[in-house]
């Protein structure tokens, strides 16, 4: 067994209206900062024991798609990397 | 009639869904989330509230709680099941009902008393209604903004799933209207089942005549009676 940490980004589907990020966009321009767009993300940092970085990533993914994510407004992606 | 409110922890609105199901003359009863749904259920409320603190998402984590099992069982029995706010949130996010609730366009708590336009009559939560019927009830969410994606809006539709829309006083459905930017100005639609429904406007705020100002939500807790 080796340890991984799995990386999982979650995000608004393109389209979806982001609140929270147009709110913090309009802050960032309210303190002088020029910006044309400004998207939000989570990231989840999951350390994982298994065989190999595929195994890890399958249990990410399977995570991210039973919970993490909610796929009816999110994208996510999953990175694997060794501890 | 037995209903069980599901109390999880950080629901607020489960003894107000009791107090309006009994003015109703319907037998409810809190049901701590940890106790499982009683055998005798005839009926299930996942009411209002700030579940788990809304962690990861309004309603997520309710939504995976071992009592969910117990209740989509009872929805794939028959068993009316009714989500209200937080409630509706979790419906959402365990798959009873279509779409997700978010964050509202304007990024705010709103909390205020919203008209409703009935899509349909002949269904348990709209009976008392007749179809095209303006209703008043109060909305108090966060995460209230119905999405759903292009494609499975227009399969709701087909599928007539959908039971309310925000609309003006005259029944008009415009943006106007449309207190957080839903999809459609939906507030409520039907799961698989139509004995499976939620709500972000709450039926319980508006059905005891001495609190409210509305007493519109009986028709939809009717379906218990």
């Amino acid at each position: 067994m080796t340890e991984f940490t799995a990386t999982v980004t979650v995000r608004l589907k393109r389209g979806v209206l982001d609140p929270e990020a147009e709110t913090t966009k309009r802050a960032l321009e309210r303190l002088g900062f020029e910006l044309s767009a400004l998207r939000a993300a989570d990231r989840f940092e999951v350390d994982i024991e298994a065989d190999d970085a595929d195994e890890a990533a399958a249990r990410a993914d399977e995570m991210a798609e039973r919970l993490l994510a909610n796929p009816t407004i999110h994208d996510y992606e999953v990175a694997v990397a060794e501890r | 009639m037995t209903v069980s409110v599901v109390q999880f922890g950080g629901s607020n609105c489960d003894r107000d869904a009791v107090r309006a199901l009994r003015h109703l003359g319907v037998d409810a009863e809190r049901v701590w989330h940890e106790d499982g749904i009683p055998d005798d259920t005839d009926g299930i409320v996942l009411p209002g509230g700030f579940s788990y603190g809304d962690y990861l998402r309004a309603g997520a984590m309710a939504a995976r709680a071992p009592i969910m099992a117990d209740v989509r069982a009872a929805a794939d029995s028959g068993v009316p099941v009714l989500g209200v706010c937080n409630g509706a949130q979790i419906g959402s996010e365990s798959g009873l009902t279509p779409g997700a609730f978010t964050t509202n366009a304007s990024a705010r708590f709103q909390c205020e008393s919203v008209h409703l336009r009935v899509e349909r009559a002949d269904t348990p939560w709209t009976a008392a209604y007749d179809a095209g019927d303006v209703i008043e009830l109060p909305i108090a969410h966060g995460e209230g903004r119905f999405e759903i994606g292009d494609d499975a809006y227009g399969k709701l539709v087909d599928d007539d799933r959908v039971l309310f829309r925000y609309c003006d006083a005259d029944g008009a459905v415009t943006d106007a209207a449309n207190p957080n930017g839903s999809t459609g100005n939906v507030a409520g639609v039907l799961g698989d089942r139509e004995t499976v429904a939620v709500s972000m406007p709450h039926p319980e705020r508006a059905t005891l005549p001495d609190v409210a100002a509305s007493t519109d939500g009986q028709g939809i807790l009717r379906a218990f009676v």
